[in-house]
């Protein structure tokens, strides 16, 4: 049987260094090849020894596909690709393409310039790699090869995440990457047809959550800001540079916009203006109402947001300003902090979840008061909010997206082993169908039932017309007579004489003969005319004839008597019927088995 | 299961057996002796004569094959062979529904499923209902598996045959199994008419009870519809997300259990229960503590969950409209809030249970879905008391940039109950803020304003001192009688005051002054008031509602008497009718200025008897006496008269709603006798013969068009005029011309008056214009010859049809005059019988020396064409080929129906 096997690298049972090898209809296939962020030694990328030991992965892997841009599932792209070493195509939608590098670039500068690693990828590598790499259109199918095929579903999550449908004959894979099936103000909900692949590969983040509506959280997150500039109070708000920034961004504007508010917001500047150039071009991967309204206005062209600049923080006035980065751990986003905390009319909003250890995580657990280097102490008075603004699929989100796509088998990555658990629970429960979760290095086989398409000669179907019976009808299955030739990879049904043609053999004829043992006490010609009367009146509508050489033909089937040497009343009946008479011979042989009736004259 | 055999060998009659049937179907039987207590069953099923017992033997069979781990695939063949030889139509049902679920235990075995198929197609033709209804649900749920490729076809043929049965019951069972197989379709558009036919078979049969698949219960038809269709709020395809919205509106009939489920979501976070925002900002009010700053992680999870009671997969109506209103694309969002109010307005329990989520859609990204939730909102507000919390979150929506949201909001407040003193105050503080952003408010925040204290005048008592800066020992400074902001605050205080006599107690003396000037100057917001040491003018102000009530039909009943003291007119020579007419006219319109709900119809009367008073002074004219030479001045007067009741039954035909056949026949009439009144007057002074040849004929044309639309009415107009003229209809027809005028005098003078018959209601077209006031001494100066955008505000009460019908007019100085024809999209429609112009006009003209005013005013424009057009759709197209008027016949005109308005202006000479 045909199998389909998988083995994720990384994001098996864990999150972070997604990396998983698809084996389908003999071609190799990579889906995703991030870093782990929790990681600094060789830990932080996808052990590529598992796919060869040495050399290069060139020949190993028919293609590469990233689902987005987050480091987590591209992170280790130009160490794959430039350093172990593969040349083949490697498949991003196009804002993937765009923003990638100038994440991979600021990853590298961090790494390398930063924490003074060596050994690591150069910028001139990031270029190379970019530059073996095809870009996808949603809902395009790309022909990677003659069999293979790819086409990619909007998946939501960040600006050009996609979900990849990899096809090898009848037999598919859909892989989710990471998706959000509920809209935020800036992208919509993922979605997929209904495409029945033979295993689904989702993440599983939140396998285990079923989150509340995005409205209140939106609207409380509205209103505090709101009641923090009217009482004239400064809000920061650390991000980091790409995805929920830019959520926030579209939802403080079109605020803005609606209530006529006119205290300034500020986006700190450097990686995130370039990332909004990106966001303004690739509007056809934003919302519906983006989308519908960008003629007239792109959203991402803001009118109340302007660039920070230092200064601007002692500015008397209320105003919002983003820093990054999200956690409060360094940069711009800590020195405003330390301008602002000591006013308790000023307020910092965390939209998203911070590392122990960090500031953020510290007032986020209440600290009021902070210790800084040099022994210094920052009284924290300014109000702390957290708003949870999260672009993963809940579990009844991933439920959805099974239900669209009715897969035969599911597969879970991305996420942990206790909360997977849970979820291929309810999957196997509800949907009755296999569910997997396989570990890193560990390798699920699935096995498929694919149809394989058979060509047939025009010949052939023109005999079977000709032989009548019902028309042929497409829904049913219908029997016919042909010889299935397989030569180089295709497969031919031709009728059997041109098959022989075809392969230069001889033909043979397969007669089976057989005696049959027969009481009758007439002499043989009598006995033979009783079995030719006999057969007549049995079988009508079939040929018989009785020859002058002492022989009765019934169609190609040959019958002779003759008498046995010991008793002449025991003949001995010899039919002889050739392979394409099977049936009616098997039929006679039966029936003379039976002894012929005694009212025969 | 031994022991189940020897009781049924020691049964010796049928009741025995069926009691120790009954007995052992509540014991519980272990998955290995499954099989062996099937086989006893089925030894005792072919020995027994009983039905009842047989029946009871089937349904357990069915039973026993959905214990865990048994597998009933080798009981299929048993129950197959009983099914042949079996002749009791209800044990046959009885077994089929075992099959059923057999069937549903299998779902992966091809064999069986073919097999039960083609048992089922052969009792199909089975006579009795029960049993075809079991085969069609048995064929419907078979079919429902895919890799069933050749069956399926077969089976949909097979099921739709039976939409044709004679028995519904078999008709409902065929559609459902269809329909409910559809559902899961590949294709959209399949789904979409799935969603619509199981939507029409609920309808149809919302009380037939329907069993569920797999389990034993049964649920009425409606309801389980109403669980599928809330299952396709979730499909792959906007196109169905948006049918499915819709149709769960319009269930009305499915039952509150299922419906509050809709709005259920069970959050949990890391296996744990978590409560949703709404229950936490319910609690925390409940606890009394208000707007507490969000901690970190207050919403962390308390509970561990059992994961076995974790469902995943919404079943049936769980959290439709909670994905509903979270949708992607703004229709879906739509549909689900529009389904929202319809549900909830035939269900008080369910509008309280979605006001959290309506509230939320205020904060929609789309300005057309907040527009429709805040309309919902305000639809089935009389459910509903706002919690403080949740008004803060309403309020927050008045700072809105969208004109249109805040006068929704505006709109809404007026009919909301609140709860608490603060709620009041709350929204006082936040009306007053945005009328101090939006100065343009004005107006729609007064009258909001004026809604909110009549509403709540207990709330508003307390709050009275604070609201009035008052203080018991110190006179405060008097506040600025133009400050909006304080007019506000007056209307608030004495709309409450109305009903809450305590109220005035608390006056300081100039808020007794300017109640007196705001009772003036803004008489529809301030009510009148029993003040102390002031007099009523009696039978000025209606003051108390109570006697206002009854003053309606009291006012009713004078109105119909005024009327049928006219009737008593005999015709319109009589003596003493002039001056009866003369005072009706004015009784009756004093009485639509006291009694605002009868205007319309008062107004109404008043214009058709000044009609029927004009014609009547013509006619009285002394000019029929004299010679033709010495009347010419009487002459000008009648012609004046006749053109003025032409106009007059124009704006009685259009300017009013409500109006019935029978008015507009009357309207008609009068029209008639008025074209009557010219034609003689004409023949009269004009010399020659052509044109009054030419112009009789027209009239008889009008006569038969009149006689041919108002067929069902002539009989109500008895010894009218037309009645007296088609009297003499072979007369006339064949008479010259001199002589039909001659006829048509006398008739004219000895018609007698034609009652009028009021309908149920009329209502007066009217408009107001709100923008510009034309108090302005500032003129608008502008650049000759360039153009000046005037902004219009205007309100229409009771115009139908206004993007076609209403025009603005704009005078000049100089006799020109512009007509502007506004934007459809320039109309908004904030309440029925209400609409709303906001539009600009340009204005132009050449320089002027100095400003001066130009007239601004709204036209009401109509044609006879459709007028007529509609009378005879009245009238069924029973003879429509010639039913159209001669185009020559079609009057088009247009009625001022609003107040002009002066505005300044002052177009300067280019400078060069």
């Amino acid at each position: 049987m045909p199998e389909i096997k998988v083995t994720p690298l990384g994001a098996g049972q864990d999150v972070g260094r997604s990396c998983i090898l698809v084996s389908i209809g003999g071609k190799n296939i990579m889906l995703d090849c991030g870093m782990h962020m929790g990681y600094n030694d060789d830990r932080r990328f996808p052990d590529f020894s598992y796919i060869t030991q040495n050399g290069r992965l060139t020949e190993f892997l028919d293609c590469v596909i990233i689902s987005h841009f987050h480091l987590d599932h591209c992170g280790a792209l130009p160490y794959m690709s430039e350093m172990v070493g593969y040349d083949g195509p490697i498949y991003m939608t196009h804002p993937t393409k765009a923003i990638c590098p100038i994440l991979l670039e600021d990853f590298r500068k961090i790494t390398v310039d930063k924490k003074g690693e060596t050994n690591f990828f150069t910028s001139q590598m990031i270029k190379d790699c970019m530059k073996k790499v095809i870009p996808l259109n949603l809902h395009q199918t790309v022909q990677v090869d003659d069999e293979l095929e790819i086409k990619a579903y909007y998946a939501g999550h960040v600006l050009g995440a996609a979900m990849v449908h990899i096809k090898v004959g009848s037999e598919s894979v859909v892989y989710t990457g990471d998706y959000n099936m509920t809209p935020d103000r800036h992208l919509g909900a993922a979605w997929i047809d209904k495409c029945r692949p033979d295993i689904l590969i989702s993440e599983s983040t939140y396998a285990t959550t079923i989150r509340d509506s995005k409205r209140c959280r939106e609207r409380d997150f509205l209103k505090k800001v709101h009641e923090s500039i009217e009482r004239g109070g400064k809000v920061l708000i650390p991000v980091f540079a790409l995805g929920r920034a830019q959520e926030l961004c579209i939802l403080l504007e079109t605020f803005w916009e609606r209530m006529n508010l006119k205290a300034p917001i500020y986006f700190s500047t450097g990686l995130t203006e370039k990332a909004n150039h990106y966001y303004k071009l690739f509007i056809t991967w934003t919302n519906q109402k983006i989308r519908k309204t960008f003629v007239q206005r792109n959203m991402f062209e803001f009118k109340h947001i302007k660039a920070f600049d230092r200064s601007y923080a002692d500015n008397p006035g209320p105003m919002v300003v983003f820093a990054t980065p999200g956690m409060l751990h360094a940069g711009q986003s800590l020195q405003i902090f330390k301008k602002w905390a000591g006013n308790e009319k000023n307020m910092v909003i965390m939209p998203g979840y911070c590392v122990q250890g960090t500031i953020g995580h510290k007032i986020l657990n209440g600290q009021r008061k902070l210790e800084m280097e040099g022994r210094a102490t920052l009284d924290v008075k300014l109000q702390v909010e957290y708003m949870s603004f999260s672009a993963h699929a809940d579990a009844k989100g991933i439920m959805q997206l099974i239900r669209m796509a009715e897969p035969r088998n599911m597969l879970l990555v991305h996420g942990e082993a206790v909360k997977m658990e849970f979820l291929k629970g309810k999957i196997e429960q509800e949907f009755s169908i296999n569910c997997y979760m396989p570990a890193n290095g560990e390798t699920t086989t699935v096995t498929t039932n694919p149809s394989v398409p058979v060509d047939i000669s025009l010949n052939l179907l023109k005999r079977e017309m000709a032989l009548g019976g019902p028309l042929p009808d497409p829904k049913k299955p219908r029997t016919m007579h042909g010889t299935l030739i397989m030569k180089e990879n295709s497969l031919k049904l031709v009728s059997s004489e041109q098959a022989l043609k075809e392969l230069g053999l001889n033909e043979h004829q397969l007669r089976f003969t057989c005696r049959v043992q027969l009481q009758d006490p007439h002499s043989d010609p009598d006995t033979l005319h009783r079995i030719y009367t006999h057969l007549k009146s049995v079988l009508k509508g079939y040929t018989i004839q009785h020859l002058p050489d002492g022989t009765v033909m019934v169609e190609s089937i040959v019958i002779k008597v003759s008498s046995s040497a010991e008793d002449p009343n025991t003949k001995v009946l010899l039919l002889s019927w050739s392979y394409q008479d099977e049936d009616l011979g098997s039929f006679l042989s039966n029936l003379l088995k039976k002894g012929l009736p005694s009212g025969l004259c | 299961s031994a022991a189940l055999h020897v009781d049924l060998c020691k049964a010796t009659n049928s009741t025995d057996a069926l009691q120790y049937l009954l007995q052992f179907a509540r014991k519980p039987v272990e998955a290995e002796s499954v099989e062996g207590v099937v086989r006893i069953l089925l030894e005792h099923y072919y020995k027994e004569t009983d039905t009842s017992v047989r029946l009871k033997i089937a349904s357990l069979l069915g039973l026993l094959s959905k214990t865990q781990g048994f597998r009933p695939d080798c009981i299929v063949d048993d129950i197959i062979n009983t099914l042949c030889n079996e002749k009791s139509h209800q044990v046959l049902a009885q077994l089929l529904d075992t099959l059923l679920v057999v069937g549903t235990e299998l779902p992966d075995s091809p064999a069986v499923r073919q097999r039960l198929v083609q048992v089922s197609c052969k009792h199909l033709s089975d006579t009795y209902f029960g049993v075809r209804n079991k085969c069609l649900q048995l064929l419907g749920c078979v079919g429902t598996w895919k890799d069933t490729l050749g069956l399926l076809r077969d089976v949909q043929s097979i099921i739709s045959d039976y939409f044709g049965d004679q028995d519904p019951r078999v008709r409902t069972a065929a559609l459902k199994a269809m329909a409910c197989r559809l559902l899961s379709d590949d294709y959209e558009q399949v789904r979409s008419a799935a969603v619509q036919m199981v939507w029409v078979l609920s309808q149809l049969y919302p009380e037939s009870i329907v069993p569920i698949p797999s389990s034993n219960e049964e649920i009425r038809l409606v309801d389980d519809a109403f669980g599928k269709i809330s299952h396709m709020v979730s499909d792959g395809s906007w196109m169905v997300r948006v049918q499915a919205a819709k149709t769960l509106g319009s269930m009305l009939q499915v039952s509150p259990h299922f419906l509050e489920q809709t709005l259920d979501k069970k959050l949990m976070s890391d296996l744990r229960r978590k409560r949703t925002a709404h229950e936490r900002a319910k609690e925390l009010f409940a606890s009394g503590e208000f707007s507490s700053g969000r901690k970190w992680a207050d919403d962390a999870p308390k509970e561990k969950l059992d994961t076995n009671t974790v469902n995943l997969i919404a079943s049936g109506a769980c959290g439709a409209f909670v994905h509903g209103l979270e949708d992607e694309m703004f229709e879906v969002r739509i549909a689900a809030v529009e389904a929202l109010c319809q549900l909830a307005r035939s269900s008080p329990t369910f509008a309280e249970k979605c006001l959290d989520f309506l509230v939320d859609m205020f904060n929609d990204e789309i300005e057309e879905v907040r527009l429709q939730s805040i309309h919902v909102l305000r639809q089935i507000s009389t459910h509903i008391t706002l919690r403080e919390d949740q008004l803060d979150t309403v309020l927050a929506v008045l700072e809105d940039s969208s004109r249109d949201i805040r006068e929704a909001l505006h709109e809404l407040l007026c009919y909301t109950n609140v709860s608490t003193k603060e709620c009041i105050q709350l929204a006082l503080l936040e009306l007053l803020k945005n009328l101090n952003k939006y100065p343009t408010d004005r107006n729609s925040v007064w009258k909001c304003l004026k809604f909110l204290g009549s509403r709540h005048p207990t709330l508003v008592l307390p709050l009275v001192p604070e609201l009035l800066s008052t203080h018991p020992y110190f006179d405060t400074p008097e506040p600025d009688m133009d400050d909006p902001a304080y007019i506000a605050v007056l209307v608030l205080v004495f709309n409450a005051a109305k009903s809450c006599p305590t109220m005035p107690a608390l006056f300081s003396d100039h808020t007794f002054r300017h109640y007196a000037y705001l009772r003036d100057s803004l008489s529809h917001l301030v009510p009148p008031l029993r003040l102390p040491g002031r007099k009523q003018v009696l039978g000025l102000d209606p003051v108390d509602s109570g006697s206002a009530s009854g003053s309606v039909e009291s006012a009713q009943l004078f109105l119909q008497q005024s009327l049928n003291r006219i009737s008593t007119i005999q015709n319109l020579e009589a003596p003493g009718a002039q001056d009866l007419l003369n005072f009706t006219i004015r009784d009756v319109q004093r009485l639509g200025h006291l009694q605002t709900q009868l205007s319309g119809a008062a107004d109404f009367c008043a214009t058709y008897l000044r009609c029927q008073l004009l014609l009547m002074k013509a006619l009285q004219e002394k000019l029929w006496n004299m010679a033709v030479p010495l009347c010419l001045k009487q002459n000008v007067t009648a012609t004046a008269a006749a053109r003025q009741i032409l106009e007059e039954t124009y704006k009685l035909e259009f300017l009013y709603g409500g109006l019935e056949n029978r008015q507009i026949a009357t309207i008609h009439h009068v029209r008639l006798q008025a074209k009557a009144l010219q034609l003689i007057l004409s023949a009269r002074t004009r010399q020659g013969l052509d044109p009054l040849i030419s112009s009789c004929e027209k009239f008889l044309q009008e006569i038969e068009a009149f006689q041919r639309s108002f067929l069902t009415e002539l009989p109500h107009l008895h010894d009218s005029f037309v009645d007296k003229l088609l009297e003499l209809k072979p007369r006339i027809s064949a008479c010259s011309s001199v002589e039909l005028v001659k006829i048509l005098q006398t008739t004219l003078r000895q018609s007698g008056l034609l009652q009028l018959r009021l309908p149920e209601q009329i209502h007066r077209a009217t408009a107001t214009i709100i923008e510009p006031t034309g108090e302005s001494d500032n003129p608008l100066r502008f650049t000759s010859g360039l153009v000046v955008a005037l902004d219009i505000d205007a309100t229409l009460e009771h115009v139908q049809d206004p993007q076609n019908t209403v025009k603005v007019q704009v005078l000049y100085p100089d006799g020109q005059s512009h007509v502007i024809h506004p934007k459809p999209g320039d109309f908004r429609k904030p309440g029925a019988d209400r609409h709303r112009l906001i539009t600009q006009v340009y204005l132009s003209h050449t320089a002027w020396t100095e400003p001066s005013q130009i007239e601004v005013r709204l036209l009401l424009s109509y044609s006879s064409a459709s007028s007529s057009l509609s009378s005879s759709k009245h009238l069924g197209w029973s003879d429509s080929s010639d039913g159209l008027q001669s185009p020559e016949a079609v009057v088009e005109g247009t009625i001022p129906f609003s107040k002009p308005v002066k505005v300044f202006i002052m177009p300067k000479p280019a400078r060069r």
